[in-house]
């Protein structure tokens, strides 16, 4: 199969006072549809670099990117805004909702960005705030939420365009056991039902929920191996 | 992105800080307040100078004694010089010399204390002939205007003004009455209506009487200090000045134009110069009060690069999910809008309240016919400055939220 996403010698050096940091160098592997990969590494390895660049937020430094054959890395900065727009999803950290507005206005932003008119995009986040089981909590100022409960909303907003892929960084790492475990089986759910999923980690046992781990270190893959005993994640059996 | 859409996320981000976007757009609103009150107040204050002269008549052109004013206190010095004579009053009256006169009326001005038993009055003393009652469109509540007779014959008799009346005579009938001016005697005949005003004159605190009986004993002079010669036509203006000059300077030997010592005045000289005057200082007024809207524009400017600076993530998220730099720049450009059109529509409201408030003041304290007058300029260029301040001092900061890297947006804290 083609791979969605494909990388030739990615390359990344920041610049900062004249001190020049290299963060990838010459990083170059695919991910086909219907993946579930784990970027895992050590902080300060480069993955969160290759995880912006792949999600079209960052520009590498040389190397080339194709997404869907299409040489993203020619792209001007607002071809690269639509591709996030209707072909990728973001699940941050620091979940990055807009505090002062509801649930279901956080869900449906990214479908103001793509001109829906109110109504549909009020019932398609309606939708997902369903799916991720936050039915009840629609109305509420996304500051209202708890941490789990802000990143599954964080998921309905990645979700609500049917992106091609979902990059997530550090899913879990703001959330306790309970409800780090709830996220990733969000995940795998929607993995099953054909999602391609990159999460980028340091943990090696949120790793383990995906089915493909690369491992980065110092700005290269190190290793790049199938999950062999992957972790299926209940919301009652999480653990580290 | 819709445009819709793109307002109501700016307005969602005025919003969400009320009390900093009041304060915020508050030196607008200073700003607008004080162009929109001082271009109404300018616009009344046209308008009441014109109603005055209009009231006038457009065909009367005032004959004043001394050299052409150059300022306040050269006018002043207009009511003490002695130049117009009773043989110019006479001479200008004559066909042969003004042939385009219908009539020529004097008036001899004093500020004289009226009595009455024990009340006295300070009042304004015109000195006229029966004319005055055409002149100025008088009217009589009681009684009668004195006639060419009573002028003819120096009769000491009296109209007097409502406010005289309401303060000698309170709730009884003067007509008959005897009342003292300067210690003669006149006998009232008439009370003036009470709208009496015009030209500047409140006819309420003034007494009238025949200039005959006026000058000598009452106010010890024997000129006047205004000659007022109605044309029979506009367009007979311009040859009643040109005669009024001549017969003067042949009764007073003057050769020289520069050495004249009276000066003429149509009606239109008046409200031209007036107007002048005061548009001179609508405009600079306006622009003393730009000045403020500039600095309302500073500080739109300073808290926009603030807010931009506190929502560095929110653009970065923005941006995650799909805004483009146009969909961030006009979001900040709306959002600078918003501010200085809310405070431009409030500028304007309150300019309006308060030009309402002034003529209000002006009208019941300090007895000026003073009309309210709704500036329309000041309503459209309120509200297109305001606007404008917004895109100018908001277009900055919007530019610099636009240019945000959304992945560096992202990780600033």
């Amino acid at each position: 199969m083609e791979p969605l996403i494909r990388t030739e010698k990615l390359e990344k050096v920041y610049k900062n006072d004249g001190v020049e940091t290299t963060a990838l160098h010459g990083v170059t592997f695919g991910i086909r549809r219907g993946e579930f990969v784990a970027i895992m590494g050590p902080s300060g390895s480069g993955k969160s670099t290759l995880m912006q660049i792949l999600g079209c937020l960052d520009r590498p430094t040389s190397g080339e990117y194709f997404f869907e054959d299409k040489e993203l890395h020619t792209y001007t900065d607002d071809e690269l805004a639509r591709i996030r727009n209707e072909k990728i999803g973001f699940v941050f950290q620091a979940f990055n909702l807009l505090p002062r507005i509801s649930v279901i206005e956080n869900v449906e932003l990214p479908l103001v960005y793509r001109g829906v008119p109110p109504k549909e995009r009020r019932e398609r986040a309606r939708r997902m705030i369903y799916l991720v089981g936050l039915g009840d909590r629609e109305d509420y100022r996304a500051s209202r939420l708890s941490g789990g409960q802000k990143q599954r909303a964080a998921i309905a907003r990645a979700l609500i365009t049917t992106p091609e892929i979902i990059f997530a960084d550090e899913p879990t790492g703001n959330l306790d056991s309970m409800s780090g475990g709830m996220v990733l089986e969000l995940f795998q759910n929607l993995n099953e039902k054909g999602n391609t999923i990159v999460i980028v980690t340091h943990e090696s046992y949120v790793a383990k929920a995906g089915k493909r781990v690369l491992h980065i270190v110092d700005g290269e893959i190190d290793k790049d191996e199938e999950v062999e005993e992957r972790r299926v994640i209940s919301r009652e059996g999480f653990s580290k | 992105m819709r445009t819709l859409d793109s307002f109501r996320t700016a307005l969602n981000g005025v919003t969400v800080h009320k009390m900093r976007s009041i304060l915020t757009v508050l030196g607008i609103v200073i700003g607008i307040t004080s162009i929109m009150t001082i271009m109404s107040v300018g616009q009344s204050a046209e308008r009441l100078i014109v109603g005055e002269l209009e009231r006038f008549g457009p065909t009367n052109i005032f004959v004043l004694p001394g050299r052409q004013p150059t300022g306040p206190a050269d006018s002043a010095g207009t009511l003490l010089n002695d130049s117009l004579k009773e043989d110019d009053y006479e001479d200008l009256q004559r066909k042969s010399n003004v042939p385009n006169a219908v009539r020529v009326i004097p008036y001899a001005l004093g500020a004289v204390s009226v009595s009455y038993e024990s009340g006295t009055y300070s009042a304004t003393l015109i000195g006229s002939t029966e004319h005055i009652e055409k002149n100025f469109d008088l009217k009589t509540a009681r009684g009668k205007f004195f006639d060419s007779f009573d002028v003819s014959e120096k009769n000491r008799v009296v109209l007097i003004g409502d406010k005289v009346r309401e303060d000698l005579f309170g709730d009884s009938d003067p007509i008959g009455e005897k009342i003292k001016i300067k210690n003669n005697r006149f006998t009232v005949i008439g009370v003036l209506g009470p709208e009496g005003q015009g030209s500047f004159i409140d006819f309420n605190k003034t007494i009238v009487v025949p200039y005959t009986s006026a000058q000598g004993d009452v106010l010890g002079i024997r000129y006047f200090q205004r000659l007022v010669v109605e044309a029979d036509s506009i367009g007979n203006i311009p040859n009643v000045v040109g005669d009024i000059k001549a017969t003067l300077r042949e009764n007073h030997n003057i050769d020289d134009p520069e050495k004249d010592d009276f000066f003429v005045q149509t009606q239109e000289d008046v409200a031209n110069r007036l107007k002048t005057v005061t548009g001179i200082l609508t405009v600079l007024l306006s622009s003393v009060a730009a000045i403020s809207l500039v600095v309302g524009g500073v500080g739109i400017m300073n808290i926009m690069l603030v807010s931009v600076t506190e929502r560095t993530r929110e653009i970065g998220l923005r941006k995650s999910l799909g805004a483009t730099n146009k969909n961030i720049l006009f979001q900040f450009i709306f959002e600078a809008l918003i501010l200085t059109g809310a405070g431009g529509a409030l500028g304007v409201v309150s300019g309006i309240a308060l030009s309402a408030a002034l003529a209000y003041i002006a009208r019941v304290f300090a007895e000026l016919n003073f009309p309210f007058v709704f500036s329309v300029d000041g309503l459209v260029i309120g509200l297109a400055v305001s606007f404008s301040i917004g895109l100018a001092f908001g277009i900055f900061p919007a530019r610099k939220a636009s240019k945000k890297s959304p992945v560096e947006a992202l990780r600033y804290e």
